[in-house]
């Protein structure tokens, strides 16, 4: 087995979520009294993830994805558990840590969205401290592969959303991260902007060994990309392995496509 | 700080991409204070005067505080409109860039559109200081630019306290609205004029009279004790902003824990 890159053991998160009933009594006693339900959002999860491994981290809405996502990003302080990543525990090194990390919301931009990107590129150079030549080699290499030159001159607010989803790819790789997390980068995107960004996914993990962890409710994605599934569900991991011993777990049958067997999986675990 | 201007220049290559929305907002915060300002000029023109002081002195005051304060919104202008920034979940983004959280809110916005308020308060501030018989040295200049210096991180901690309250709150906040406009409004007449709690509360708790009535009676060689005292006052304004950074350090720790 390669070097570990992440560890997390034990990592326990959750949330007091305020009660919301229905009525206007209800809503005005809101105001004075409120009812907190506690939602555990993660319960003792544990994994680890190599150098180099491409990762699908699945599961259905609210499972707890983003949350995990959070915490390895240093966002989020859990309750409990350890964490390390690269060294760094992420939420008490945050500002140390995140220089070697890159993140991609599907569905929040990270650019500014009146001025050209490479505007924003270049203030990413200053925020990141990055070096000249390291910024102008990986521009370079970056945008040679995800086809940016003809629209990095634009306003981010002009471009559609595939190309802007390659912007902000690249956004979050300026600084030579060794970890890259995405979260749900494929969202929304038509086929041939889809198609690009695994290949590129692909290459940058091949030849500049990123380790990448994603989330992504498109199969296509997992089968295209990750060597290892993490299937989580209710807050609890609940699968762990490769692609090929699920489909080994459910006998090999060509006709049965991925998503009828994550839904098998989801239905075995009741969530 | 190099990083700031960086900021500053791309929100401002912004702007320009609205240009004419620039030109009418700053015109209407030409505008506004203008109002107020006229209000002030008529209430002396009817009364003479105000608990012994005059027109151009009050008007000093006037410029001041109202020049702190549009310095403040241009510059700290992202804690002001920090709850969008919470509720639109940007502040996730800030937290994975490798920079402290005050700096990248201090750059996540700027309020160029304040220039015309700014113009405003120049305009008054000067027309004051050049009708005022005051004997100008030194010391009394450095402590005009300390008093505004002063206001600005006054104005600046209370809109950080406001932002912090978003992290357990994001809708009502017009209570910053009472701090900050209604800090502002009171501290452009002289506060000897309040009443006793008022001018309590306005120089240890907030303290805008020290930034701007008390050390105005130096300026104005109207105070008693010692001039050094009254000089270097409006450094309560920075002392201020400390506790304000303090509390906003820990309402980031709340956030990080509880993700909302």
């Amino acid at each position: 087995m390669q070097d570990t890159i992440i560890q997390l053991e034990g990592i326990g998160k959750s949330f007091k979520v305020a009660k919301r009933s229905a009525g206007l009594v209800q809503a005005a006693k809101a105001l004075l009294v409120r009812d907190y339900n506690v939602v555990e959002a993660l319960k003792d999860i544990s994994f680890s993830i190599g150098k180099g491994e491409i990762v699908g981290y699945i599961g259905p809405n609210g499972a707890g994805k983003s949350t995990t996502i959070k915490v390895m990003s240093g966002i989020l302080v859990p309750d409990e558990g350890s964490c390390q990543i690269m060294g760094y525990t992420p939420w008490t090194d945050r500002v140390t840590y995140v220089k070697n990390i890159g993140v991609v919301f599907g569905q929040r931009s990270q650019l500014w969205w009146d001025v050209p990107v490479i505007d924003s590129y270049e203030l990413l150079k200053d925020i990141y401290k990055i070096p000249r030549q390291m910024y102008e080699d990986n521009l370079r290499m970056l945008s040679e592969t995800l086809d940016l030159a003809e629209f990095i001159r634009t306003p981010v607010r002009q471009l559609s959303l595939g190309q802007r989803m390659r912007c902000e790819i690249a956004a979050s790789l300026l600084h030579s991260p060794s970890l890259l997390f995405l979260d749900e980068p494929t969202i929304g995107l038509d086929a041939v902007s889809k198609l690009a960004v695994r290949q590129f996914i692909k290459t940058i993990n091949k030849e500049q060994g990123v380790t990448v962890i994603l989330t992504t409710h498109d199969m296509a994605d997992i089968e295209a990309l990750a060597d290892r599934i993490l299937m989580i569900g209710k807050g609890t991991l609940l699968y762990d392995g490769s692609l090929e011993q699920l489909r080994g777990r459910f006998g090999v049958q060509e006709k049965e496509s991925l998503d009828e067997m994550i839904v098998q999986l989801y239905k075995e675990h009741q969530i | 700080m190099r990083l700031y201007f960086k900021y500053v220049s791309i929100l401002f290559k912004s702007q320009l991409q609205y240009r004419a929305s620039f030109w009418l907002l700053s015109f209407g915060q030409f505008l506004v204070p203008f109002t107020v300002f006229a209000g002030l000029y008529f209430m002396f023109e009817r009364f003479g005067q105000l608990q012994g002081w005059t027109f151009f002195e009050a008007a000093l005051c006037f410029g001041i505080i109202h020049m702190a304060f549009s310095l403040s919104e241009c510059f700290a202008r992202g804690f002001d409109a920090f709850s969008g920034l919470v509720r639109r979940g940007e502040f996730d983004r800030l937290l994975v860039r490798p920079r402290s959280t005050v700096l990248q809110v201090l750059g996540s916005q700027f309020e160029f559109t304040r220039v015309g308020r700014m113009l405003q308060s120049a305009i008054v501030l000067g027309w004051a200081l050049y009708s005022l018989p005051v004997e100008w040295n030194t010391a009394k200049v450095t402590t005009l630019i300390l008093m505004i210096v002063g206001g600005v991180f006054i104005f600046a901690g209370i809109y950080i306290l406001m932002a912090t309250l978003c992290f357990w709150t994001i809708q009502g906040l017009e209570i910053a609205n009472i701090l900050t406009d209604g800090g502002r409004e009171m501290a452009q007449y002289p506060l000897n004029i309040y009443e006793r709690w008022v001018k309590i509360f306005f120089t240890y708790v907030i303290p805008f009279g020290c930034v701007n009535y008390l050390p105005l009676l130096y300026i104005l060689g109207k105070q008693d004790g010692n001039e050094w005292f009254y000089m270097l006052l409006p450094l309560a304004g920075i002392l201020f902003l400390l506790p304000c950074l303090a509390i906003w350090h820990i309402g980031v720790r709340h956030y990080r824990s509880t993700g909302s």
